[in-house]
């Protein structure tokens, strides 16, 4: 109970020593808000935008959560297609790690050309690229490593590749996938939010914030920022939990 | 994995030995610069309802052995037959039951569903399984934790379990590699009273391997003591102390068959006293 306690009343006192700090400083110093605005403006920005706010955030987080499961699924199903088939998995790995390697995201000017500027489309597109590779390599990851042990147990029951897929190899698996999720989750948001400033349709966190900074309202922008931080912590929460219901008293890795 | 003949054995003998191995070579890395001869022209019959525990030095081959009449690694040269048919035909067959050193748990199932694994790919219904794991749970004297996750039991409960998994099936032949070796010595002479119980009852021909000796002796209608590199059998003691009891660990027979196999041991395998762990 008492850990319990400290564990979340830790950094809620860090987080508002920090806010407190952050004003004092700024206030201390006369910093300039479009350098750095004061806790305090933000909120009041926060308060006079909270609908518009609101409504950016569905936005930002439709997309965001579109791309996360077009990009999740096909992340789960490539790895399982590449696990199976040795071949396939020679040839994904390394163009896998390679296109990995490149910043995705500017890829969306690109996208952004080939539809029509009022639709989400290139957005989520974005999204789902980037959700594939954590997923994709995570579950593959956790495909192959199978215990010898379990091997040569199947091997005893007769059972071929499909019946060890099935009752070693995806089982097995599933802490890895919850890992690639837990990454892919945040990396999502982050992915949806920055699409939105190469243009295009004019709704969402990321339109607001370059909006409201092009039109030197700082204060606003920042409460649009710390509103893209939430539906992170949204995001990468959801993944929680959903790890939690699908592996009940089961070890994580992290 | 083609290794295991054809000819031996496949004409419709009468009584067909339980396992029966001739002329067996294993080669690890055939061929190439660091071949190593795991076994040599090994020899070995094991009728129906025997009990026969191979024993010897670290390296001498036996968990080769097992896992050759297991099919889980063919033969170089020879023949393997598993109740007259080819080890590989008996092993699609699920004739046998195995169990190894570690329980080999799988964490995502409960103890359970992990005993009724074998049964569910032999395509047992739901309730058959149930009513089966809850049969081979009070056996192995664990019923009370059918839903527990593996993690939370002990490794001699979890050793337990991985027995009862071996049993699932009701196989006529059970492998066990080292099952107790990770064990300490009170829990080992429970299990191993547990085992010869459940063998009594289930009427399973048994093949074991261990490094110890009286486990051996205490377990085994036979012995077989092998020596290595390459592994071949030295020696085969033939134990006969009747009904095993509490008593039996401290009969003079009993002594003797330990000093006969430890002397065997001895007198075949370089290194005296073959205790380490594999």
């Amino acid at each position: 109970m008492r850990d319990r306690l400290v564990r979340v009343a830790a950094p809620v006192v860090v987080g508002v020593a920090v806010l407190a700090g952050w004003e004092a400083f700024v206030d201390a110093r006369r910093i300039k808000p479009y350098l750095l605005p004061k806790p305090s403006a933000i909120w009041h920005q926060i308060r006079l935008n909270g609908a518009d706010i609101v409504e950016a955030a569905r936005v930002t987080g439709a997309n965001a959560l579109v791309g996360l499961v077009a990009g999740g699924l096909l992340g789960v199903l490539a790895a399982l297609v590449a696990s199976r088939f040795r071949l396939v998995n020679e040839l994904l790995i390394p163009l896998a790690a390679a296109v990995n390697a490149m910043p995705i995201i500017a890829l969306a000017p690109i996208f952004n050309n080939m539809f029509s500027t009022t639709s989400t489309v290139p957005r989520r597109l974005i999204v789902t690229v980037v959700v594939f590779f954590p997923l994709f390599i995570n579950t593959l990851r956790g495909l192959l490593q199978v215990a010898p042990i379990h091997r040569d147990l199947m091997a005893s029951y007769g059972a071929g590749g499909w019946a060890l897929a099935r009752k070693v190899r995806v089982p097995g698996a599933l802490p890895f996938v919850f890992t690639g999720l837990r990454l892919a989750a945040s990396l999502a948001v982050i992915a949806a939010v920055v699409a939105e400033y190469f243009g295009g349709v004019q709704k969402g966190l990321g339109t607001r914030i370059t909006s409201a900074a092009s039109n030197t309202a700082y204060p606003r922008a920042w409460a649009y920022v710390a509103a893209a931080c939430a539906l992170g912590l949204i995001f990468y929460l959801g993944a929680t939990l959903l790890e939690r219901l699908a592996m009940p008293g089961r070890r994580r890795v992290v | 994995m083609t290794g295991a003949g054809t000819s031996a054995a496949t004409g419709t003998a009468v009584t067909a030995a339980a396992v029966e191995l001739s002329g067996v070579d294993k080669v690890f890395a055939a061929g190439r610069p660091g071949a190593t001869r795991a076994l040599s022209e090994v020899d070995l019959t094991v009728a129906p309802a025997e009990f026969v525990t191979l024993i010897g030095p670290s390296g001498c081959g036996k968990s080769t052995l097992l896992r050759l009449i297991a099919d889980l690694t063919g033969p170089t040269a020879g023949t393997v037959t598993v109740f007259g048919k080819p080890a590989r035909q008996a092993r699609l067959d699920q004739d046998y039951g195995i169990a190894f050193q570690q329980a080999g748990l799988m964490d995502w199932r409960s103890v359970a569903r992990n005993v009724e694994l074998p049964l569910e790919l032999r395509g047992w219904s739901r309730g058959r399984r149930r009513a089966r794991s809850r049969e081979l749970l009070d056996l192995v004297g664990l019923p009370e934790f059918a839903g527990h996750r593996p993690g939370e039991l002990s490794g001699g409960m979890q050793q337990r379990v991985a027995i009862a998994r071996a049993l699932a099936a009701g196989p006529r032949l059970l492998l066990m590699d080292e099952p107790f070796g990770a064990l300490d010595e009170m829990t080992r002479e429970r299990l191993q009273a547990e085992l010869i119980r459940i063998r009594r009852e289930t009427g399973a021909t048994v093949v074991f391997v261990t490094h110890s000796i009286p486990e051996a002796v205490y377990l085994s209608d036979r012995v077989v003591v092998m020596s290595a590199r390459p592994g071949r059998i030295a020696h085969i003691a033939a134990v006969d102390l009747g009904e095993r009891t509490e008593d039996t660990r401290e009969a003079p027979e009993f002594f003797a068959k330990v000093t006969e196999v430890r002397e065997a041991l001895r007198g075949r395998a370089p290194i005296p006293a073959p205790r380490s762990p594999r």
